[in-house]
């Protein structure tokens, strides 16, 4: 029986669930509001600011200071360049693990996930070192590599989640209707996987993206992606708040903006298997 | 043709053996139904021979040649899932038309045959609708139309009306019947509904723990159980078992009366009881009766309804020539 929500109580949650959901966002909003403020102004109380003029001159010195299309084109090439990779390693691993599990596999997925609560500074050294003697520093390559390996075990799971919501008497059916293994793929699996497969991607995209502990100590100039375009304005010179914010904005204003337009598709990916 | 035989086959999971060996001969054009309580293996017996799961022991012929190690899809079978199994992503054209493209029969061919499956299973109107906007019944339509376009030498179902409610499985059992007496194609059909066994069936399998209890027509695993579980399983209500005494005055270990083989008298017969909880069908009433000393409680069957309130004293008589007779390993006797 579903429970009754009385008005009230269904006015109470909603002040509680937009107050949960602004204080989330408010940083990034402040960003976007200091960006547009005079670096003067930008450091006033928040009262001032809010009440202080309107600027674009941020985004002008922004992008007369540092090449904001190289690093967005290496941010692109490093989320993408990841995510396809990674697919191509997790979608047959995930694939055998959902439809032909051994004793180990509950084993393998937890060990995988396990690596995710190692702090990744723990294996800075060594991996620049290893960097170093392969000669990957600073290159889109080595980059791509390292966020796959990151994102490869979040990437697994998901698939792994959404694969097993396929039943098994679909494809025994297909089989039974006389397709081959190939044919069982490409003609049932695959159509039925890829709402999961899309939320994997958008998800997978979205970290790459923010990924910043090692695009700013694997890169310097060559590879950074958009991370180590904001931390340039964070340094030597002092602090300049409105440049800094202009800087952010324009960094996350390209996966914000896809986030928006796919979080239907994200948040079915995300739920899927815990909620039916 | 659809001739198919189970030679000394087994199978085990692990060290579980779910299928002691067995032998299973189903002639061609014949409606054989696998019934069984839920675990007693008939499902895994179909899938056997579906080749969705693989022996562990023995051979499966299919129309005289070994097919043990042919994967599903070369054995020339069609099967009909529990859960319907459509592909939710197709129409039900495409679905129908599924086996058909896979064993690359022409566009022509494929149209011709979808076309006429619609029309014997009336999903004419529905062949541009996915499965997700058909109600239950329509599902397992297309199911069957995806199973007959491809002519298969032979059909199995997996307890295919289980997810629909009861007027519809009534109807749908109906279908299935005429269905084979049309295609006269051999039909495996696994069930744990007695009902439907023998309502459908040209021979019945009954299986228990893997093993066959006894392979037999309706009627006769109604008029001559090989062993107690057969007796207790075939039938609704179920045979009385009597052991005892009363059992003993027969020569045998446990006698068992159908319901509906025991007269009912308010003033003479042998075994003397009181009315418990009573069953009104309208066209039967079944009476429970307890504290004959015989078994906890008998059921009686009685046609239309009969002026017994709970509490009476009644009378039982067993017709004699109905009384079935076991031993003590639960054998029939005679």
């Amino acid at each position: 029986m579903a429970r009754a929500v009385t008005t009230q109580r269904k006015t109470i949650n909603t002040i509680i669930a937009w107050t949960i959901g602004l204080l989330i966002f408010f940083p990034i909003l402040w960003i976007i509001i200091l960006s547009f403020k005079a670096e003067g102004d930008a450091i006033k109380t928040p009262i001032a600011v809010l009440t202080s003029g309107w600027t674009l001159e941020n985004y002008g010195v922004v992008q007369e200071r540092s090449d904001y299309a190289k690093h967005f084109f290496n941010s692109v090439i490093l989320a993408l360049g990841s995510t396809i990779l990674g697919l191509i390693i997790a979608v047959p691993a995930a694939w055998s693990m959902a439809f032909v599990p051994s004793k180990r596999t509950k084993d393998i997925l937890l060990w995988m996930l396990s690596t995710k609560m190692l702090p990744a500074v723990g294996v800075l050294y060594p991996m620049y070192l290893i960097f170093i003697e392969l000669g990957l520093l600073d290159t889109r390559i080595g980059l791509v590599v390292v966020l796959m390996l990151i994102n490869l075990p979040i990437i697994v799971w998901m698939l792994y989640t959404y694969f097993r919501e396929i039943p098994g008497e679909i494809l025994e059916a297909s089989r039974m209707d006389g397709a081959s293994l190939r044919e069982e793929i490409l003609y049932v699996l695959t159509p039925m996987a890829i709402p999961g497969m899309a939320s994997t991607v958008l998800l997978n995209v979205i970290l790459a993206w923010n990924e910043a502990f090692w695009t700013l100590n694997l890169t310097a100039a060559k590879a950074a992606p958009l991370t180590a375009f904001i931390a340039s304005y964070s340094s030597p010179e002092g602090l300049f708040y409105a440049k800094l914010s202009a800087a952010s904005t324009m960094a996350i204003a390209p996966i914000l903006i896809m986030g928006w337009f796919s979080q239907k598709q994200l948040v079915r990916g995300l739920t899927f298997g815990a909620v039916k | 043709m659809g001739r198919i035989q189970l030679k000394q086959v087994k199978k085990s999971f692990g060290e579980v053996t779910v299928i002691p060996p067995l032998d299973l001969e189903i002639n061609d054009g014949e409606f054989v139904v696998f019934v069984g309580p839920s675990g007693c293996g008939k499902s895994t017996l179909l899938r056997l021979i579906a080749g969705l799961e693989d022996v562990s022991g023995g051979v499966i012929e299919i129309d005289g040649s070994d097919a043990t190690s042919i994967p599903p899809a070369k054995r020339g079978l069609a099967m009909v899932f529990q859960s319907y199994a459509l592909y939710p992503h197709m129409t039900v054209r495409k679905n129908i038309a599924f086996p058909l493209r896979m064993a690359k029969i022409s566009t022509e061919e494929q149209e011709k045959r979808i076309s006429n499956a619609a029309e014997v299973l009336n999903l004419t109107p529905y062949l541009d609708r996915r499965p997700g906007q058909l109600s239950g019944g329509q599902r397992q339509r297309v199911a069957i139309g995806r199973a007959i376009v491809r002519e298969p030498a032979a059909f199995l179902f997996d307890e295919p009306l289980s997810n629909l409610d009861a007027a519809l499985r009534v109807g749908m059992r109906l279908e299935i019947s005429e269905l084979h007496k049309r295609l006269k194609t051999t039909m495996i059909y696994v069930t744990h509904d007695q009902v439907e066994a023998m309502t459908m069936a040209d021979k019945i399998v009954v299986l228990q723990a893997g093993v066959i209890e006894q392979v037999g027509s309706p009627l006769e695993l109604y008029h001559t159980p090989r062993n107690l579980f057969v007796a207790g399983f075939i039938g609704s209500p179920k045979m009385n078992l009597i052991g005892g005494a009363e059992a003993e005055k027969h020569n045998a270990h446990t006698i068992g009366v159908r319901p509906e083989h025991i007269e009912v008298s308010d003033h003479e017969g042998p075994w003397r009881g009181t009315v418990g909880v009573s069953e009104h069908l309208g066209s039967d009433t079944f009476f429970h009766i307890n504290g004959t000393g015989l078994a906890d409680a008998l059921t009686v069957r009685a046609s239309g309804e009969v002026g017994l309130n709970r509490g009476d004293t009644i009378f039982l008589t067993p017709q004699a020539d109905k009384i079935h007779r076991f031993d003590q390993q639960g054998l029939r006797i005679g």
